[in-house]
């Protein structure tokens, strides 16, 4: 039960009782008072009961469950998901037969998917919550991937004393190469152009 | 496919009610057609066009899994 409407002799009454029929503390509902009640004349005539509506209030954890069920239902996409907090951050976890296809062309799709979850999510709760989403260790692959790729393409730098142009990165994945190579002796990294094509140039130092 | 670009518009929008989807065959896949409240263009379209894009990833990746091809247009 998420949520009941109750009458009764006052508004204070009424929300005693919704508090015990729902389970639930003050601090975890919002109170709607849809009619305030009156004693009416000599309190007989015309008098009339408070009604209430009471409802248990959505936690982020909820919100973030009901989104990502939904959307994954409507693309049709056989995949399970977890949602844990740590600390400032809401991560979902997915898991099952369609990951690679929740994931996409290096992680196309699942950068949209957290994208549009992340502006519902905030758009339906009243706080500001930050969600990261990942599918079987597939954010921490693409980094140990892209550190791979910043070094040999150091290398190539250094030997060629050329430019390296990368392909198109969200600034996360831009973050990463900057920071492999950040204190390397021979190269250095500048971000160039326009989301969402922004890439990494790596340059010789002189 | 009409119900998956539905849910996001109406979840995205300040107006649900003014958001109408329309989907149709041609000879190369799925069209959807989604109109939106003219104030909520935003809110479909994102900077440089970021959340149309992100849409638009979300119903390629609902047309992979059953092999066929989706285009999104978003009419004003």
């Amino acid at each position: 039960m998420k949520q009941i409407e109750i009458e009764a002799g006052s508004i204070e009454e009424a929300v005693k009782e919704a508090l015990i029929k729902l389970g639930a503390r003050r601090e975890e509902v919002d109170i709607e008072v849809i009619e305030e009640g009156s004693r009416g004349f000599l309190g007989i005539i015309g008098n009339r009961l408070a009604r209430v509506r009471v409802k248990i209030k959505e936690t982020p954890r909820d919100v973030i469950e009901t989104t990502v069920q939904e959307i994954i239902y409507a693309m049709g996409i056989d995949v399970a998901f977890n949602i844990s907090q740590s600390g400032l951050y809401w991560n979902v976890n997915f898991e099952g037969p369609d990951v690679r296809l929740l994931i996409g062309r290096r992680g196309e799709t699942i950068n949209a998917l957290q994208f549009i979850v992340n502006m519902i999510v905030n758009k339906r709760l009243n706080e500001k919550v930050h969600l990261i989403m990942d599918a079987e260790g597939y954010r921490r692959r693409r980094e140990e991937t892209l550190r791979r790729l910043a070094r040999r393409l150091s290398e190539r730098v250094k030997r060629t004393k050329r430019d390296v142009v990368l392909e198109p990165m969200t600034p996360q994945e831009r973050r990463i190469i900057h920071m492999e190579l950040k204190e390397n002796p021979w190269v250095y990294t500048v971000s160039e152009g326009e989301e969402p094509y922004r890439k990494v140039v790596i340059s010789l130092k002189r | 496919m009409k119900e998956l670009i539905e849910l996001i518009a109406k979840s995205l929008v300040d107006k649900p009610e003014d958001v109408e989807v329309a989907e149709f065959q041609d000879e190369k896949g799925v069209v959807v057609e989604l109109k939106v409240a003219p104030e909520d263009m935003g809110k479909v379209i994102g900077k440089q066009g970021k959340i149309a894009r992100a849409i638009r990833t979300l119903a390629k990746a609902k047309a992979a899994k059953t092999g066929t091809k989706v285009l999104v247009e978003i009419l004003s």
